[in-house]
């Protein structure tokens, strides 16, 4: 059954006809053309519902071909759905070599977070962006938004760091944090935490940025400027984690709060789950890993 | 006051299809003077504030306006970039619903350092010291710094309004009913601040207004509109107790009295 279905229809490499990737490439090369600036595209239905990563997948279908090696994330895992069915979705439309390991890959499609291995030139990092426009909130109109980019009228973006001052005290942007590309345009670097906005600076990967809803791509390329916006006496810093993670012993990784019981339980755990399994393969230890003797002791005790 | 005029307007027109906004309009403005622009709805004063203030593109004439160097430039040819940096920093525009000018979804600290911040501001505490300040100076609480416009009263939005005009140190501020919609007393004292503001500061001010009493308060210099033309122009006090053109006459005599 599963053969005659496999015959039946094929798909062109990669899901997406070869005009529409044509179209998605010169959007792509305008964009890596000008750091930061959101190019329109016409983006295409794609078998998913808008809002799971459907200008990724473009992004990443217009890009990859038969030699690649690609990994798919989804708040720094491997194995949560949408990056476990994008994943089978390349391997069956394109037939391509995947991978969970970031060292590996040569696409790492991502939502909402940068692995925290360093990035190499020649990789290329494919984001998923729900809304590609840093000034939406504040100003709701398109054309105005537009015209505010070209002339490079960035004021209002410090108005909301200003009211989250005003309000917190502090600088209360936690994730998709404003930058500023090469020094021109302001960017929303889709809502990654403001932990990894230091990476995209002087990255030696290539950086690609794909709306699907909003039809916008952009990008910045390796070495490029990435300024995180703030203000004179509230300079912008990253979150730091009072524990180290409780599975490898990591610091100054980004951690998630894994809820363990109703009792109010929890430990915090690397979110990038590669980088996580590497340490733990290396043989470093957080307070809550299984410990190899004891593991092979409690099987016993379960027995009794 | 300077013998050199901030801003001159020659010939300016401005056409809806075959309807007239405005025709053959042509004054000049000094600094520190307020010229109040009146007439009935549909005059055609606010086209006229509307091309003056480059939120609508004239059909034709010009509009000069002496920039901070003394150089005379045309506003329609410059750059949008120049002139909307003009229009933040050298200019105001009060709108008569608050609405229109002011963020209704950020505090009214950061409504005020809006403008501040456009042109290049990047320090928290000096930013808030003068929203502050400002705040102050059109006597809103300093405890208010941080409530939404929306919680706000509409003579205090006007207000706020006002100072997240004048933050930027303009030299000219154009005004579209400033008072209307507003109660009497509220709007007594609102003309009694902008009339503080506007001597204290040395602005320049072009008020289109419907009411004669507002004009009669704020400005030294009046043009009287009518179906797109002016109609009759001269001294404020001149223009209201001797009006020449049959017009003014009508307008002058239709004020009610209480």
């Amino acid at each position: 059954m599963i053969e005659s279905h496999s015959q039946l229809a094929t798909y062109n490499f990669a899901y997406l006809d070869e005009q529409t990737k044509r179209m998605i490439r010169r959007a792509i090369l305008k964009a890596i053309a000008i750091p930061g600036y959101q190019v329109p595209f016409a983006s295409r239905e794609m078998p998913m519902p808008y809002g799971w990563g459907t200008g990724g997948v473009q992004v990443t279908a217009a890009v990859i071909g038969p030699n690649d090696t690609l990994k798919v994330i989804d708040q720094g895992a491997d194995d949560t759905t949408n990056a476990v069915s994008i994943r089978a979705f390349f391997q069956k439309v394109s037939n391509v070599q995947v991978t969970t390991k970031t060292t590996e890959a040569t696409i790492i499609q991502t939502r909402h977070r940068i692995p925290e291995t360093a990035l190499q030139a020649g990789q290329t990092l494919v984001y998923q962006v729900p809304i590609p426009e840093p000034l939406r909130f504040l100003e709701p109109r398109e054309t105005e938004t537009r015209k505010m980019h070209a002339l490079e009228e960035y004021g209002l973006m410090h108005v909301k760091l200003y009211e989250d001052i005003a309000r917190h005290g502090r600088i209360a942007t936690t994730y998709a944090y404003p930058v500023k590309v090469e020094g021109r345009y302001v960017m929303d670097p889709s809502p990654t935490p403001k932990f990894d906005n230091p990476k995209m600076h002087q990255s030696p990967a290539l950086q690609l940025f794909g709306a699907g809803r909003e039809k916008r791509i952009y990008a910045i390329p390796p070495y490029t400027e990435v300024v995180s916006l703030d203000f004179e006496d509230h300079p912008f810093e990253i979150q730091t984690f009072s524990e180290p993670c409780a599975l490898c012993g990591a610091k100054g990784s980004y951690l998630d709060e894994v809820i363990l019981d109703d009792k109010g339980g929890s430990m915090f755990v690397c979110s990038d789950t590669d980088f996580c399994e590497d340490r733990q393969a290396e043989g470093h230890r957080g307070h809550l890993s299984a410990n190899p003797a004891q593991a092979a002791v409690n099987p016993a005790e379960a027995a009794e | 006051m300077s013998d050199i005029p901030l801003l001159k307007v020659k010939a300016l027109s401005k056409f809806y299809g075959s309807r007239i906004g405005c025709q053959n309009v042509a004054f000049e403005l000094w600094p520190g003077e307020v010229l109040a622009v009146v007439g009935e709805s549909g005059s055609g004063k606010t086209t006229l504030l509307d091309c003056l203030a480059t939120r609508l593109a004239p059909s034709t004439g010009s509009v000069e306006y002496r920039m901070r160097d003394g150089q005379f430039r045309d506003l329609y040819r410059m750059s949008e970039a120049e002139r909307r940096f003009l229009m933040r920093t050298d200019w105001g525009f009060v709108h008569q619903n608050p609405a229109d000018g002011l963020r209704m979804t950020v505090s009214a600290g950061a409504n005020v350092g809006e403008r501040l911040m456009a042109v290049g501001d990047r320090h928290y505490g000096k930013i808030r010291a003068t929203a502050t300040d400002w705040l102050g100076r059109v006597e809103i609480a300093a405890d208010r710094i941080d409530d939404q416009p929306r919680a706000f009263s509409g003579g205090m939005r006007q207000r706020l309004q006002i100072a997240r005009n004048l933050v930027t140190n303009p030299r000219l501020v154009f005004m579209d009913e400033p008072t209307g919609g507003l109660d009497v007393s509220v709007q007594a004292r609102l003309l009694d601040l902008l009339r503080g503001l506007v001597s204290d500061l040395g602005l320049a001010a072009i008020v289109v207004t419907h009411d004669l009493a507002v004009a009669r308060l704020l400005s030294h210099r009046m043009m009287v509109m009518k179906d797109g033309h002016i109609v009759e122009t001269g001294l404020t006090d001149r223009v209201l107790d001797d009006p020449q053109a049959p017009y003014t006459q009508l307008l002058v005599s239709s004020i009610l009295q209480v």
